[in-house]
């Protein structure tokens, strides 16, 4: 009788306390995981506060927690006045478009082959084509500089986008080609049997399917287009070619455009130009979050 | 059966019409990647081969000197490169490890419950988006030594701040924190995501019915599981770690006093600064065989700690 009374509120206190528990472990797991984003948030809100501030009060200290003079406005339209920073931005999108349509309508075409086809030697070029990820970009660096060089393409924006027209590179067509392969054949085999050639079937059947792993592709393939440094580091030179990313370099240098002279440098608008130039990232990510996680999630897993 | 076989064997020999006119097709389609494979990646090696052992410095034609720029490289007559190999694995050993142990601590909280996880993920992802220039430009205000945000911080503990990019001890600890907020959250995070909701929940239930607690059912259960997970991400971190180039150049240019010159920074200084092409291209494949013999040696070691299910 007692020993039933013991075990059985033992079993209601618990009970009881489960739950107790249970929010506590969640409460903390909130606080860790919502402190960690602060952490990861941090630099971009400092950057934020940075870039509405004055010349004199960013360079004072201590650092003032919040603008004392709010110049949000005035110094985000400074960055477009002092130097051709819209310029700038239309030459990384032009350069990003270019690159990326090249890119997925090459490299949906060739995954196509990989996918769809037999003949010989398709084990020996589907093998070097996924060993071509495998080799460090530096020893292909100096080469393709010199055939660029001597084609007379320096300075011209071909070197960033042409090579994209020609396969679009490993990562895409890997990426295509394990999509298609999850693509029934009978699909494939009706539009045959209805007469369609291997074009047709190609249009028609397996890229409308290939949706979300087309929109994968583009979405990783616009951030490292985007974001790409050491390439027009390499092959632009003139100032009004620049990129957006390059173009952050003149505000860090302290220099204004119009006469390249060193000024103090400006680390509020430096700021406020970073910001804009990660923006279309960020906008991107929020509007295709999927895509990147699937995307990532394919190639690393199943790679 | 033996007429199958047979039957089987010859048509593997000719090809019929349809094959034949199907692998024509294939081959069509293949084309794109064909010509740039060849005029992007295999003219580009084999020149690279040729170069590493000329002089050339673009205004002159190549001139065939033999082993001269790998003895040059390798013994002694430039003595930036084993330093700057030297820093490129210090780079290496600290931000890999650390980061991998983010990486799979973020994955293993976001696998949690929790409400919001889209909104959490992006906390954690953007960083991993954001230009590396902007990224360096961003820490470098941070970081800067007179007065950058961290400094009222370290005055209110009470230590005394490192210079943080301005030290020649603290350069590339500063770099590792920039890349450690740069991709913990990233790719490799996803993927260790990915890897943790595979992980077979009947072996989770079934190691707590024979009482094993938290922590053995993440070292005997859950790594054992990411192991292959593990390295594929170790591998991709190394490799990315040994060529860092963006961060650097930007925020400290290799300095102070070559603090933080990695090779990649070499390989770029000679190419495109000294337009010392043919010993750049023998540097490029001194960091490409690093590379290599490091893949090789651990996808050789792998078969020691990584557990593939099924396989």
């Amino acid at each position: 009788m007692t020993a039933e009374k013991t075990l059985i509120s033992s079993r209601t206190m618990r009970k009881r306390r489960q739950p107790l528990r249970r929010i506590i472990g969640r409460i903390i797991l909130y606080i860790i995981v919502g402190l960690g984003g602060a952490c990861f948030m941090f630099p971009f809100f400092w950057a934020f506060i940075s870039s509405g501030k004055s010349a004199a009060e960013i360079a004072s200290y201590p650092p003032t927690l919040w603008p004392k003079k709010m110049l949000f406005v005035e110094n985000y339209s400074r960055i477009w006045t002092e130097a051709p920073f819209l310029l700038w931005i239309r030459n990384s999108a032009v350069i990003t478009s270019l690159n990326l349509i090249g890119a997925i309508a090459s490299a949906s075409v060739v995954a196509y082959s990989f996918a769809r086809f037999e003949y010989p030697g398709k084990n020996l070029w589907f093998f070097l084509m996924l060993s071509t990820m495998m080799i460090p970009g530096e020893v292909r660096l100096i080469p393709t500089y010199l055939i660029f060089k001597s084609l007379g393409w320096i300075n011209t924006i071909k070197p960033l986008v042409v090579p994209a027209w020609f396969g679009g590179g490993a990562f895409n067509i890997f990426l295509l080609r394990q999509f298609y392969m999850t693509i029934p054949r009978d699909l494939d085999e009706a539009a045959e049997m209805d007469g369609a050639g291997p074009l047709r079937i190609f249009l028609n059947v397996i890229l409308p399917l290939s949706k979300p792993a087309i929109a994968t592709a583009a979405t990783l393939g616009f951030i490292g287009n985007w974001n790409n440094f050491m390439g027009p580091l390499i092959y632009l030179n003139d100032p009004e070619k620049m990129t957006a990313v390059q173009g952050l370099r003149y505000f860090a240098l302290g220099t204004t455009y119009s006469q390249l002279s060193a000024g103090p440098p400006k680390d509020n608008l430096l700021m406020a130009a970073s910001i804009v130039v990660a923006l279309p990232c960020l906008i991107l990510f929020f509007v295709a979050q999927k895509y990147f996680v699937q995307g990532i999630a394919t190639t690393g897993l199943k790679g | 059966m033996a007429v199958a076989e047979a039957q089987a064997a010859r048509s593997k020999m000719r090809m019929t019409a349809r094959e034949r006119r199907r692998a024509f097709q294939g081959y069509a389609f293949l084309t794109p990647w064909l010509i740039g494979f060849f005029a992007f990646t295999a003219l580009p090696i084999v020149v690279s081969v040729i170069l590493s052992f000329t002089r050339y410095s673009v205004l002159r034609p190549p001139q065939f000197i033999g082993l001269k720029n790998y003895r040059h490289a390798l013994l002694g007559g430039d003595d930036l490169v084993w330093p700057s190999i030297g820093r490129s694995f210090y780079y290496a050993i600290l931000s890999v490890p650390l980061g991998l142990i983010a990486s799979l601590t973020i994955a293993i909280l976001l696998n949690q419950k929790l409400r919001f996880l889209a909104f959490w993920r992006t906390l954690y992802f953007l960083p991993s988006l954001t230009p590396s220039v902007a990224t360096a430009y961003i820490w470098r205000w941070l970081f800067n030594p007179e007065i950058g945000v961290l400094k009222p911080a370290f005055e209110f503990v009470g230590l005394p701040m490192p210079r943080w990019f301005s030290s020649m001890e603290w350069a590339i600890p500063s770099l590792v924190i920039v890349s450690l907020w740069q991709n913990a959250g990233g790719s490799a995070m996803i993927i260790f995501l990915a890897g943790l909701q595979d992980v077979p929940v009947e072996l989770m239930e079934a190691a707590e019915i024979d009482g094993a607690g938290r922590w053995r059912k993440f070292w005997h259960i859950t790594i054992p599981m990411l192991s292959p997970v593990i390295f594929f991400n170790f591998i991709m971190g190394i490799i990315g770690a040994l060529r860092v180039f963006d961060t650097a150049f930007v925020a400290t240019g290799g300095g102070p006093a070559y603090a933080t010159w990695f090779i990649s920074l070499h390989i770029y200084q000679t190419a495109f600064v000294y337009f010392d092409m043919g010993y750049a291209a023998a540097l490029s494949w001194l960091l490409a065989a690093i590379i290599i013999t490091l893949t090789i040696l651990q996808f050789r070691l792998s078969k020691y700690w990584v557990f593939y299910q099924g396989g």
